[in-house]
């Protein structure tokens, strides 16, 4: 089979370039999707020694390839695990201080990496009811308000917003100390990957800032996608493409697109 | 559901806690459920849903039932369509992701119809863990300066006595009762869990009632062989039922993955038509079939065979 490295979807592209953002040694808490697989991808490249943690209660698992779990809660998710515990327990190394990335992926996020996954529409209005109801926080609050984060998500302009309809999970909240201020000493947002490009936040402001485009995207195109106005750092360099083990590796993990449709 | 402490002791005390055998029906188990109970639900996602018992509650017409669970799945709607709950207290809730957003979760509660009520997974499991501590709160980390805590009106910020930090305070969930699923228990209801436990000890723990069912019941001798994977002591429970395949089409670990085909063709029937598809689907196999052995029966043997098959898999390596 050859593997063409030209061509590979949106999710994949996202999936590769967040694994090249974890590091062999950490400690990382991974929602189902996208994070679940760029995490094991990071295991089966460049960093064996990756722990993952899931939060039905799983410390240091090893996906099967072909075995990919419709949640982090199924027994798909304890292969080759060290321990099980309660969901309660997991969540609470988040709290301890144990887990150096939570890795996310999110519907809507706004300047200041908040993260909707609850309500899309106007909550304020007569009736109080929102257009969309969306599945909600899971553990994504915990997870964001608790440690460094990733997340990884499709670049659209109607998920980059200005200001998101709901702060399920915090970024940074209103940004410069607001984090902070409001109780949360830990954490925050460290890195948005999507498939235009990969983001930091300003060290003052909190603001998200564009850091390095993909191959053959311009910062026009990622204005473009945006809701609000980006920051640039000013220097951009652009990432290297998916390589042909990255992707052979990838396929191999989720052969029928579960994740990378 | 934070029960004056005194009131929480009183409830204990008058449950029968002794030794003894409570072995029973699905059918009579149901009625240990009264209409308007809180009942906390055991397992996550589509983990050890204790199935069984949630089919016997839509069956027997239960109604407004309040339920508490980590995670909701496909239970979640079943339990809104029927109306057998109109309000769900939960941190996520859709049949799973790979599913996409549940329909009826949306259909119900876009409509005001019923209601989806949102804490962090933590706080779920906080809940759980103060109603089992017999302390009426715990102070958590998580919540602070979002909106999921903005909408609820139980959550409390404190200035902390000690260091003067910030911290949320959650209340104490002890719900009525409790259904959880395991895959062993003796007749007095020693239930040992392998796997994922989830928040199972806890609720048990603080529930003021506990049903449980079981893909097999054991002698106590067995159990006493290896106390240690004892999770939940015979003295927290009040029922016990054995019902193979008690979780189906949910998984079991180690016992049964989920039957994936089966909530495939759920999921497409109710993208094609909310209402209409699950209202097909309840008839079809919560209603219809007079026993939980005929409710398997329609699931069918080659999808609980391949879902045994994927299950105990686990153990080859």
């Amino acid at each position: 089979m050859t593997i063409s490295t030209s061509s590979y979807t949106a999710s994949e592209l996202l999936a590769v370039m967040s694994a090249r953002l974890l590091r062999d040694g950490q400690v990382v808490f991974a929602g189902v999707g996208i994070p679940l697989l760029a995490a094991t991808l990071a295991q089966r490249l460049h960093a064996p020694g990756l722990t993952i943690l899931f939060e039905g209660g799983v410390i240091g698992a090893f996906i099967e390839p072909g075995k990919l779990p419709p949640s982090t809660n199924e027994q798909r998710c304890t292969r080759r695990a060290n321990m099980v515990l309660s969901s309660t327990d997991v969540l609470l190394l988040l709290q301890r201080g144990y887990v150096d990335i939570g890795f996310m992926g999110g519907a809507q996020i706004d300047q200041f990496g908040n993260l909707n996954s609850s309500f899309i529409g106007d909550l304020s209005g007569a009736i109080g009811r929102p257009a969309t109801r969306l599945p909600g926080t899971g553990g994504g609050n915990d997870i964001a308000s608790l440690t460094q984060m990733i997340v990884a998500m499709k670049h659209e302009k109607r998920r980059f917003v200005n200001r998101v309809d709901f702060v399920t999970s915090p970024g940074f909240l209103c940004g410069a100390e607001s984090r902070r201020e409001a109780g949360l000493i830990a954490g925050g947002m460290y890195r948005v990957v999507t498939d235009l490009g990969l983001f930091g936040f300003d060290e003052r402001s909190k603001r998200m800032q564009l850091q390095a485009l993909h191959p053959g995207v311009t910062v026009g195109q990622v204005q473009e996608s945006t809701g609000f106005e980006l920051v640039v750092a000013p220097d951009l360099p652009v990432t290297d493409p998916p390589t042909a083990g990255e992707l052979a590796a990838l396929r191999h993990l989720d052969p029928d697109r579960l994740y990378t449709a | 559901m934070t029960l004056d402490y005194a009131e929480l002791c009183r409830r204990t005390r008058e449950r029968d806690r002794s030794l003894r055998e409570k072995v029973m029906s699905l059918g009579e188990a149901a009625a240990l459920v009264p209409d308007g109970a809180a009942v906390g639900i055991g397992g996550s996602t589509l983990s050890r849903t204790p199935m069984a018992m949630i089919w016997a509650l839509i069956r027997a017409r239960r109604k407004d039932l309040f339920c508490a669970r980590s995670i909701t799945s496909s239970e979640g709607e079943l339990l809104f369509a029927s109306e057998t709950s109109r309000h769900i207290l939960t941190s996520w809730f859709s049949q799973g992701i790979v599913w996409g957003v549940s329909r009826i979760m949306r259909l119900y509660t876009e409509a005001g119809r019923a209601r989806f009520e949102e804490w962090s997974h933590l706080a779920v499991g906080l809940r759980f863990r103060a109603g089992a501590m017999g302390v009426p709160f715990l102070p958590m980390r998580s919540m602070m300066g979002s909106d999921v805590a903005g909408r609820l009106p139980e959550v409390r910020l404190i200035d902390c006595p000690f260091t003067g930090e910030k911290l949320v305070l959650v209340p104490a969930l002890n719900p009525d009762v409790a259904l959880i699923h395991v895959q062993r228990c003796d007749a007095y209801g020693n239930a040992q869990i392998d796997g994922l436990p989830f928040m199972d000890v806890d609720l048990a723990m603080a529930a003021n009632r506990v049903i449980l069912t079981t893909e097999r019941i054991v002698s106590n001798d067995q159990i006493r062989r290896a106390p240690d994977h004892t999770k939940i002591p015979f003295m927290a429970v009040d029922a016990v039922v054995e019902v193979p395949f008690g979780s189906a089409p949910h998984e079991c670990y180690g016992l049964y993955e989920p039957l994936f085909r089966h909530l495939d063709a759920y999921a497409a029937q109710i993208r094609q038509d909310p209402e209409g598809g699950i209202r097909a689907y309840l008839d079809r196999y919560f209603y219809g079939p007079k026993s939980w052995t005929e409710y398997l029966d329609l699931l069918g043997l080659d999808e609980l065979l391949d879902a045994r098959r994927r299950g105990t898999s686990i153990h080859d390596n």
